[in-house]
């Protein structure tokens, strides 16, 4: 029996170990072996996660790898730190990668790349880099795992190479997303180069030691390394990667990626200020705290507006992911505990919701070879169980009690209000338009409402119509499991917001992930760490939170009904309204040009505009 | 170290991330732009092994060296080393896709791809 201390290796071994032997194995075994195997390899690695939650509680599990434990607080060592922040969102990932091997089970009739092993290799691989990133105590093996799990992403982007649009997603996927890794490495060397450690909690005590205070170099090298994780956590300017990719990948990678990966990159954000610069000798609270709220307000705004517009439905839900982590995000830029703990409990339950979303697009996309709103009109009908599974998805993404997504939201909104009174709003409205969204698809597509027609000639976009469907036997019966793990996924975004006692476990997790000096103690010197006390429970299902939650739903509501029957029955004067507001959102729309080039400039653009800021601001 | 030798590694570092920058944004090509992409990584090795270097200080190879012989920082040359490792394993599969890409849409200028957009 492994103890506590080697459950984090353990995390990441069993599903790289996977891998090799299902890359190996695959080639005799046949296509349910493979399946098989996979799924009790994604099963064990959510049973030692599970288990390693259940131990670290209200503390952290540190493991020296290769026992090199630190003598007089150096190490030359390699170090894993798991509280319940981190183990909760490896916990997640390894959830959602046991329900994309589950529903990817039935889903490609005839595996490509080679043999059936590989798909579920891959899953594997990019399971190993999420859980190590997410576990790692060490800023350049953060870096490590960052890439292998942008890598394996890329791949399984491109999965299916003889579809041409695929290959150019993963393309500005991998050029963004490794361009960003490259100067979060630059940002590492300088880090290095000041206080010649590597760790997360050796540099921040380090850069406290040095008493220099946030220098130039302090915010280069902040700047720098935050490059990865704002591009991973597809933050506006560095989004424009996210919908050209969500929208190509095959449906099982697509929750994947949207559920959690993205969310990784907000979770590396919070990670690395709260242990390496969150102190005397760091950047101040007041500069990083509006720094990120900006982006954080931008993003959300951008994602519901893109969201909005779409008629790909992949490209739609994609654009909500955007919205999604710019509300996350701003959870975590009020730098509060409390806020954390909420958005903590909102990731989950929004891994959930899109995932289960994402999966039901991938049944449309089997039966009927579309994702184009305007072109499946109507014809879901045929699918009813999937139809009422895409509502409930819906108005869960709204955040209607007593899905979690609401809970999530109402705790991140009461904190947040006490820095900003007008977040509770922005929450409210961004979920409220792209639930709308949503929605909007599943009238027309499910119940045939409103005319068949969409947008306006002559404007930059992305129709969902003649995609290659992903399998090549359209004619067989559905597979039960392609209803059965988003109905899931579904459950337990309920499960997030009815169970007690998740939101107070939170609550002292994001405590206990906040407490800096208890971390850099930890990891140093073991033992000495206080325990952090627990605070005030959080209030579940205040009545802001329940009538927050269904102010966005009832809004969600009115705004897909208004879009799919009033263009018929309005006065000439609203239309006009309505296209004078549909030009002013133009200009946004062609800034998604889907050229690489493109996506480089606003790269740079935007870190040059983070640098300006916080060094105006330190 | 002093003088010019002080600073102009760093601004090496620098200049060729920017060089690799701009020809990203630049690029009317797939292959030159993951080729920009490796120049703009080549960065990192200049900036990490800059940070490495003490003056007059050898190889980190102990087998035939004087003990207290000054050695240059042998952290720095493992951490470049995975890095090579790492942009191998990104250039090789990003330049598999551009094959691909260029089978199936019979280009590699970035321009001609205008399926994705809106």
């Amino acid at each position: 029996m492994p103890s506590t201390v080697d459950l984090p290796p353990l995390a990441v071994a069993v599903p790289l170990f996977g891998a090799v032997v299902l890359a190996v194995a695959g080639r005799w075994l046949p296509r349910l072996g493979c399946d098989v195997l996979a799924g009790l390899w994604a099963a064990a690695d959510v049973a030692l996660l599970a288990w390693l939650w259940g131990a670290t509680g209200d503390g952290r599990t540190v493991s020296w790898v290769g026992g090199w434990v630190p003598r007089a607080g150096h190490s030359v060592g390699v170090v894993l730190v798991a509280d319940r922040i981190g183990s909760g969102i490896a916990l997640l990932a390894a959830l959602m990668v046991l329900a994309a091997v589950g529903y990817a089970w039935r889903y490609f009739e005839e595996p490509s790349g080679g043999h059936a092993g590989v798909f579920p290799a891959l899953l594997l691989l990019f399971e190993a880099g999420m859980v190590g990133f997410a576990l790692t105590g060490d800023l350049f093996d953060a870096f490590v795992f960052f890439e292998l799990m942008g890598v394996v992403a890329y791949a399984l982007t491109g999965y299916r190479i003889e579809d041409p649009r695929p290959l150019h997603g993963a393309l500005a996927f991998g050029v963004l997303n490794s361009l960003a890794a490259y100067v979060t490495l630059l940002g590492i060397g300088l880090l290095y180069a000041r206080t010649g450690e590597l760790g997360f909690a050796q540099i921040g005590a380090a850069l406290d030691a040095s008493g220099k205070g946030a220098d130039a170099l302090v915010v280069c090298a902040f700047v720098f390394v935050l490059a990865g994780p704002l591009v991973k956590a597809a933050l506006v300017p560095f989004h424009f990667w996210l919908p050209d990719a969500h929208a190509v990948a095959p449906s099982p990678v697509c929750m994947l990626l949207s559920g959690v990966m993205v969310e990784l990159g907000v979770y590396g954000v919070a990670r690395i200020y709260w242990t390496v610069f969150a102190g005397p000798g760091g950047i101040p609270a007041d500069a990083v705290r509006p720094s990120l709220l900006a982006l954080a307000v931008l993003t959300s705004l951008v994602g519901a507006v893109m969201c909005w517009q779409q008629r790909h439905i992949k490209r739609l839900l994609a654009f909500s992911t955007v919205a999604h982590v710019g509300l996350f995000t701003a959870g975590v830029a009020v730098l509060e505990p409390a806020a954390l703990g909420g958005t903590a409990v909102y990731v989950a339950a929004h891994a959930g919701a899109k995932g289960a979303l994402f999966a039901l697009t991938g049944v449309l996309l089997d039966r009927f070879g579309s994702v184009d709103e305007a072109g499946l009109h109507g014809r879901g009908r045929e699918l009813p169980v999937v139809g009422a599974l895409f509502t409930v998805g819906a108005v869960a993404l709204a955040g209607l009690p007593p899905f979690g997504t609401g809970l999530g939201k109402g705790l991140a909104e009461e904190s947040a209000k006490s820095y900003a009174p007008w977040l509770p709003w922005l929450f409210t409205l961004v979920s409220a338009v792209t639930a709308a969204a949503v929605l909007r698809v599943a009238l027309r597509v499910w119940w045939g409402a409103g005319s068949a027609s969409h947008g306006h000639a002559g404007d930059p976009e992305t129709s969902g119509g003649g995609e290659e469907p992903e399998v090549r036997a359209p004619r067989r019966t559905l597979p039960v499991v392609l209803v059965a793990v988003p109905a899931l996924l579904l459950a337990g975004c309920l499960a997030v917001g009815v169970v007690p006692g998740v939101a107070e476990a939170f609550d002292q997790a994001a405590r206990v992930f906040c407490d800096r000096p208890g971390y850099v103690a930890a990891a140093l010197d073991p033992g000495t760490a206080p325990p952090v006390p627990p605070g005030p429970a959080p209030d579940w299902w205040s009545a802001g939170a329940v009538l927050s939650g269904l102010l966005s739903t009832a809004l969600a509501v009115a705004g897909a009904a208004v879009a799919v029957w009033a263009p018929g029955r309005v006065s000439a004067r609203a239309r006009a309204a309505a296209r004078r507001c549909h030009l002013a959102v133009r200009p946004l729309r062609g800034l998604h040009t889907g050229l690489i080039g493109d996506y480089v400039a606003w790269l740079t653009v935007g870190l040059a505009g983070l640098l300006v800021a916080v060094g105006a601001l330190r | 170290m002093s003088g010019v030798m002080g600073w102009l590694p760093y601004a090496v570092a620098g200049w060729i991330l920017l060089v690799g920058l701009y020809g990203l944004a630049t690029s009317r090509n797939l292959v030159h732009t993951v080729g920009c992409l490796a120049v703009a990584q080549s960065s990192t090795y200049v900036l990490l092994l800059a940070v490495g270097y003490r003056s007059g200080g050898t190889a980190p190879v102990y087998s035939d060296a004087e003990p207290g012989t000054p050695v240059v920082d042998p952290v720095v040359q493992a951490l470049v080393l995975t890095d090579i490792v790492v942009g191998a394993t990104v250039t090789a599969l990003l330049l598999a896709l551009v094959i691909q890409i260029r089978k199936r849409h019979g280009t590699v200028d970035p321009e001609r791809l205008t399926e994705l957009k809106g």
